[in-house]
């Protein structure tokens, strides 16, 4: 567990939140205010890459439990008056409910089900979103009463912490004894039967740490925004976006999806004046780090160490 | 061995039977494993014997019968239950943790099945560590999986396997992919499993591989017991011989001189096969004339299947093969196919979902409509049954059926070369008369060459006019059908 800590990548990840904390002093609120929107994204692909790269499920529905987490912390104070901090709790937990409801029968199933059954699952939420508009604020979307902060340069702490706290969490969960199973269980799932380790209930719990952490950073994002909409925390195309991230940064290597997500997002907004463009290059890009280095940024630094 | 004998038995298995669907893989297979014994479970591919290991340690579940350990039926637990109780099992394939080391892959089977488990335990790792250096990887332990020779993984596998010190040990195929000096370490390895008081069992092919090493061997074959006792018993067993060997063959072979190409049709010269760090096939040389048939017999892992494949175009290879004297690499395996080198794979690998018909028409898609036409009703007279049934989903053949058909879509390309894998995996004796005569028929009447792949002696030799021995990757005896049984027979058992 200690190792970690003699690892330079440990040390380069410390300097690079250091260096980050220190942006909102010369940095312009425009950046700011982008790298906060990127810091959440990274939570939503490190949550993706525990399941997917540790537990061995793709799940493509990352935004069925970003969804919920976010607009039930949004409805919830936009409707119900409650507080801010309470509404992202219960964010939080509703996402876990909602991916617990979600994953019971859909781990049961092998195979490419798992998958299509999440995908599954962002439809039917962006459709519920649509139809009870008067709950949900439809398709213009709902604007919520509070702000986390007014403050850009707040704003932007308060997503560098919690990515900074989710990945610490998330990275210590997935080098643990119990990251260890759960990758074992992913890799083989029979051989792992066979050495004893109960495969169903290790993948649930990755579900509800996953769950966990998708739906806070969601529930965190409309706070952010003071808005939420299908677009912005439903949309499939978001959910492509937090997976494109992951794998673009390293699979199972979670940190790594963090600087995926940073990459896309930055990298998006500096094309924007190609127009159109933009994200017809970001997207060749990610196609081409993925075709000829699949194993992303951070796995191929990582797999050179191994074999060393 | 005497002391053993009187106490209860660790493991009994009794009626225990599974069935895929219409497929009765073990049938009402019975036996008892006692505490400081090596137990053999014998059959050739498709008998069974890896099924009832899994349908024991839970994998499968059974579909009838009882599995005792230490008294309690543990039949229909999920498998992590049954290793909890006191199983082990090593995997003939493993796929290690490659970015964690050696000790690390071992700690992995340490662990408890609980997810409060956030920090590892000291104790944790000093028990890997003397595991490690139990099973001969002391020496390793801070590397990782991908820069460890071969034999190194199977025992990283072993000591995953005893990790937790289980009363019974289960060993799918110990020697695979060994050289023989490791056979040698892994024999003793195995035995000093025994020596501690755990009831081991492996399960392989033939007796000979683990006749030195087992004390009481269970020969299966279609799903059920055909000999027990001593390895020397069984080997000398009647049942047994008839299974591996066949009993009285006829063979009728035409001399290779008879064959007047002076360059073979189809030339394999010093091909060599990796998979990974395992070999597969060892400087094999074989030469086959047109018009010939040709047998390669080996037991299962010997390396025919990858031997096939490569003259496929499926496999990187060293060596060459050339067919009319012409070099086939670069060539791809549709090309090869195409070109009349067709292949019949031992998996079958039907369209499944789609009609007899589909299939056979899939196979003669590149012929003009009149000779396929043509090509199908000369089929239909070889294999009757399949214009029977025409109309019928493949899967939902029998699986005598399911390789006539597999073999109808091999000629179906009409071929110049047909390489049969293993068609006899898994059939009834009667099943196989049939097959038999159909190849017979195509021996006589067509002038299609056929190279044949066969664990089973008495279906491969009848026909054989030529005969090569595939062993551990390498041809190891070459001649005569007729001189099979007196010289390459023995070793074969």
């Amino acid at each position: 567990m200690f190792a970690v800590f003699k690892k330079p990548l440990f040390w380069i990840a410390v300097l690079v939140v250091i260096v980050a904390a220190t942006l909102p002093w010369y940095v312009s609120g425009y950046i700011l205010g982008l790298l906060t929107v990127a810091y959440y994204f990274g939570v939503f692909s490190m949550s993706w890459d525990l399941l997917f790269g540790f537990a061995g499920e793709v799940n493509f529905g990352p935004t069925f439990l970003i969804g919920t987490g976010a607009y039930t912390a949004g409805i919830l104070n936009a409707q119900f008056s409650l507080p801010m901090t309470l509404c992202i709790a219960l964010g939080a937990l509703a996402a876990v409910l909602a991916g617990l409801v979600l994953a019971m029968p859909a781990l049961r199933v092998r195979g490419p089900y798992f998958g299509l059954t999440t995908l599954v699952a962002v439809l039917i939420l962006q459709n519920f979103i649509v139809v009870f508009a008067d709950l949900t604020g439809g398709e213009i979307g709902l604007t919520i009463p509070d702000v986390l902060s007014i403050d850009a340069g707040v704003n932007y702490w308060i997503a560098l912490g919690f990515m900074t706290v989710s990945g610490a969490i998330l990275f210590g969960l997935s080098q643990s004894p119990v990251g260890l199973v759960l990758q074992a269980s992913g890799q083989d799932p029979v051989q792992a039967g066979a050495l004893g380790f109960n495969i169903v209930k290790h993948k649930l719990a990755a579900f509800i740490v996953s769950a966990f952490f998708s739906g806070l950073s969601g529930a965190l994002l409309v706070f952010y925004f003071g808005t939420a909409s299908v677009g912005t925390v439903i949309d499939i195309a978001v959910g492509v976006q937090v997976i494109v991230a992951a794998v673009l940064g390293g699979r199972r290597t979670v940190l790594g999806a963090a600087l995926g997500a940073i990459f896309l997002i930055v990298a998006g907004e500096f094309l924007r004046p190609t127009g159109e463009l933009a994200t017809f290059i970001v997207s060749a890009v990610a196609l081409v780090v993925i075709l000829f280095f699949p194993s992303g940024f951070l796995g191929s630094v990582l797999s050179r160490e191994a074999r060393s | 061995m005497n002391a053993t004998t009187t106490t209860a038995p660790v493991l009994e298995v009794r009626n225990l039977t599974k069935r895929f669907g219409g497929l009765t893989a073990v049938k009402n297979l019975s036996f008892e494993l006692r505490a400081g014994e090596i137990f053999g479970l014998i059959g050739p591919n498709g008998s069974g014997k890896s099924t009832a290991m899994k349908s024991i340690m839970g994998i499968e579940r059974p579909t009838a019968g009882s599995v005792l350990f230490e008294g309690h039926d543990v039949a229909g637990w999920p498998s992590h239950r049954i290793a909890r109780r006191g199983f082990g099992m090593v995997f003939q394939h493993s796929r290690p943790l490659n970015r964690q080391t050696v000790l690390e892959n071992i700690m992995v089977a340490l662990l408890p099945d609980s997810l409060l488990m956030l920090l590892p335990n000291k104790a944790l790792t000093e028990r890997a560590k003397w595991i490690a250096e139990r099973v001969g990887l002391a020496e390793v332990m801070n590397r990782r999986p991908p820069t460890l020779p071969f034999a190194d993984l199977r025992r990283l596998e072993l000591a995953k396997a005893i990790a937790r010190d289980p009363k019974v040990v289960l060993v799918d195929e110990p020697f695979a992919g060994l050289t023989l000096a490791e056979v040698a370490t892994f024999s003793d390895l195995i035995r000093s499993f025994r020596d501690e008081g755990r009831a081991v069992m492996l399960v392989d092919h033939n007796v000979k591989s683990v006749a030195a090493l087992v004390d009481r061997v269970l020969a299966m074959y279609l799903g059920e017991e055909i000999a027990s006792g001593r390895a020397e018993e069984v080997m000398r067993n009647e049942t047994v011989r008839r299974v591996y060997l066949g009993g009285a063959i006829e063979t009728s072979a035409r001399p290779e001189a008879n064959f007047t190409d002076t360059v073979p049709l189809l030339q394999v010269e010093n091909v060599s096969v990796h998979y990974g760090k395992a070999q597969a096939l060892q400087n094999v040389s074989i030469h086959v004339h047109r018009g010939e048939f040709v047998s390669i017999v080996g037991l299962n892992g010997a390396g025919k299947t990858t031997l096939f494949n490569t003259i496929s175009g499926f496999l990187p290879h060293s060596g060459e093969i050339r067919r009319d004297g012409e070099s086939l690499r670069g060539l791809s395996p549709a090309k090869i196919a195409r070109s009349g080198l067709v292949q019949c794979p031992e998996t079958r690998e039907l369209f499944g979902e789609m009609t007899v018909r589909e299939n056979l028409d899939l196979g003669g898609q590149h012929l003009t409509p009149a000779d396929k036409d043509a090509q199908l009703e000369w089929l239909f007279e070889l294999f009757p049954i399949l214009k029977q049934r025409q109309g019928q989903m493949a899967q939902t053949l029998s699986g005598g059926e399911q390789q006539m058909l597999a073999i109808g879509r091999a000629l179906m390309m009409k071929p110049k070369i047909l390489i049969l894998d293993e068609p006899t995996l898994g059939l009834a004796p009667v099943i196989l008369e049939q097959l038999s005569k159909a190849l017979e028929k195509l021996r006589q009447t067509t002038s299609i060459t056929v190279l044949l792949g066969e664990q089973n002696v008495t279906f491969a030799l009848p026909h054989a006019d030529r005969v090569y021995v595939l062993e551990h990757a390498r041809i190891v005896w070459e001649g005569d059908p007729g001189r099979f049984a007196a010289e390459a027979g023995e070793g074969y058992l």
